[in-house]
């Protein structure tokens, strides 16, 4: 990539990422329900990802060459319905549908509805596996992609995790790669006050076998080269933590448990959009 | 009726079935979580080590990358003891299940008739959680030859997911060379006209040398083999219970929410007449330890046991 074209990419996805925050914000305020903070801070990965990086056809989803991305922190899936929409894998007159009886946009995401989101998740804990499965599969049939998996910090503490994280170094999965949604908060209050000892999270991740990478999550240039980076095959798998900001661009969202599982109301949503725009 | 054959376990059967089946079918993978000498998974892992995978003693995760495996388009026997695989319920649940994908959870060591190793590890609980779980196809075979054709079915046919319920215990043959297996059938094993034995699993042996004791002392028995408990067969069973008094269903499990209960939850929908149904297996109490003999004697489902409930039931 050179340097304009870089720096072009990056304005890009920083004014899409705008728009889908908004987008976001609106499709939980219209279901009255849904998760706003744990969405925002994972939107700048996703659509970094979707936009620069993923081998896919959105017009056939279970392509058998494609990347894979797996959406294992399912409570943030407006945040992949939004892109997925952006990409054209459905009508963006959908998004409004989410939540709803009969919708394929279901709470959190089911393949059977919508195949991209490649396996149903939200029972927190899962995705890493189901991941780790779909990469085995591939160097066994000897295709080049890679499947990526998005987890929560809050996510991490359920056991399978580390059972997944065990296995993958063993296979030497040089084809599957971690992101942890860092964002320091969960439902009954911050990780810190939750579950203190799951930093030094980097040292844990290494101790099992990954390599890792911390970067600030909400930087498209460092998400861009956390990706590349991500790309080496040299027997391992990989880890991206991403340190973020839960309810990240919009300042009154932005807190670890306020608005984990609570949608805005009309009023809010209005501030948050009148926010949103102004803050080009 | 074949009494020529060696008593074999299903386990040893489907080891056996697997390593055949997957010389011509390469999508067929296999996982286990450190017990492929116990499973019998290792008879595929030995011939196919690259399409088997040891997953060290990680039940939930080995389910997981089972169904990442078959989501990519793989056939993934997921292999452990029933009950180890029943404790990760949730995981079945969504990443299998509802994922749809395409994998056979194979347990093994089902039921008291394990013996030895006591409660903490027989599977006594698993079909009833299985069976709850929309488009589960839940499978229990009484001999070899039953598991054999199953396992090809599952290969090649059967595109839901599936639980397969198998014995460590041998188990005497009681089909044919030949036996043309009927996916979601009952399978008659025995006429009769006054009561039916409906087992599956274990017991299904010890339910036919029940059934020719009754008739010695005049009684007319039916003996069926439930091997598909999950779809049920309405229509065999609806017969059946239009035809005799009464209906015994015999379990290694526990009775609560067995195949006893899916046999009972049908009939008890007929609009027709229609036979009693009384529930024999595992009395909704824990298991323990004991040699496998001792426990079917105390359990009542051995043969013995198993003529006399029926007599308790029918007077």
């Amino acid at each position: 990539m050179t340097a304009t074209s870089r720096a072009d990419t990056i304005a890009s996805l920083s004014q899409r990422t705008r728009a889908m925050r908004g987008t976001i914000l609106e499709m939980i305020t219209a279901a009255a329900s849904g998760h706003p903070g744990g969405s925002l801070s994972a939107i700048d990965f996703i659509a970094t990802l979707f936009f620069t990086r993923l081998r896919h056809d959105p017009k056939n989803p279970t392509w058998g060459d494609r990347d894979r991305f797996v959406l294992s922190k399912g409570h943030a899936v407006p945040a992949l319905y939004v892109t997925l929409a952006a990409r054209g894998y459905f009508d963006e007159a959908l998004l409004p549908t989410l939540r709803q009886l009969d919708s394929p946009l279901q709470g959190h995401p089911v393949n059977r509805f919508m195949p991209a989101c490649e396996a149903p998740t939200g029972s927190l804990g899962q995705g890493l596996s189901v991941a780790q499965g779909m990469a085995l599969a591939g160097r066994m049939d000897r295709k080049d992609y890679t499947t990526y998996c998005m987890m929560g910090d809050g996510e991490i503490q359920e056991g399978q995790v580390w059972e997944a994280l065990m296995s993958a170094a063993k296979f030497g999965l040089d084809n599957l790669v971690a992101i942890v949604d860092w964002n320091g908060g969960q439902i009954d209050g911050s990780i810190a006050e939750v579950m203190p000892s799951l930093e030094p999270v980097v040292q844990k991740f290494t101790a099992f076998g990954w390599d890792v990478r911390e970067i600030n999550g909400h930087d498209f240039g460092e998400i861009l080269d956390a990706i590349a980076w991500s790309d080496s095959r040299n027997g391992k798998p990989k880890c991206i933590v991403a340190r973020t900001v839960k309810g990240k661009g919009v300042s009154f969202v932005e807190h670890p448990t306020k608005y984990h599982g609570a949608a805005l109301t009309q009023e809010e949503l209005g501030r948050a959009l009148a926010e949103l725009k102004e803050s080009k | 009726m074949s009494t020529s054959v060696k008593p074999v376990a299903t386990r040893q059967a489907f080891g056996e079935a697997l390593a055949a089946v997957g010389a011509d079918h390469p999508d067929v993978v296999a996982l286990d979580a450190d017990l492929s000498k116990s499973t019998k998974s290792e008879l595929f892992g030995k011939k196919f080590p690259e399409r088997f995978f040891q997953m060290g003693i990680a039940e939930q995760n080995m389910i997981g990358v089972a169904a990442g495996l078959a989501l990519s388009g793989k056939i993934a026997f997921c292999c452990s003891f029933a009950c180890f695989l029943a404790g990760r319920f949730e995981t079945i649940k969504i990443s299998v299940a509802y994922a749809g994908a395409r994998v056979r959870l194979v347990g093994t060591h089902a039921g008291v008739g394990i013996g030895e190793d006591g409660y903490s590890q027989m599977g006594l609980e698993d079909i009833a959680l299985m069976r709850t779980l929309p488009e589960m196809v839940v499978l229990q075979p009484s001999d070899d030859v039953e598991t054999h054709a199953m396992i090809r079915w599952l290969v090649t046919d059967c595109k839901q997911p599936a639980y397969l319920r198998l014995t460590r215990q041998n188990l005497r043959r009681l089909h044919p060379e030949g036996w043309v297996y009927q996916p979601g059938k009952l399978d008659v094993l025995r006429e009769g006209t006054d009561v039916a034995i409906i087992a599956s699993g274990g017991p299904v042996m010890n339910a036919m040398d029940a059934a020719i004791a009754l008739e010695a002392e005049g009684l007319s028995v039916a003996v069926a083999n439930l091997s598909s408990i999950k779809p049920i067969d309405h229509e065999g069973l609806c017969a059946l219970a239009g035809k005799v008094k009464l209906i015994v269903t015999v379990e290694d499990h526990n009775v609560m929410g067995g195949m006893g209960s899916a046999v009972a939850e049908v009939i008890a929908e007929m609009r027709a007449n229609h036979a009693r149904v009384y529930r024999h297996g595992v009395l909704d109490v824990f298991g323990e330890s004991g040699t496998p003999e001792s426990l079917y004697a105390k359990h009542r489902l051995d043969s013995a046991g198993i003529a006399a409930v029926v007599r308790e039931q029918i007077a």
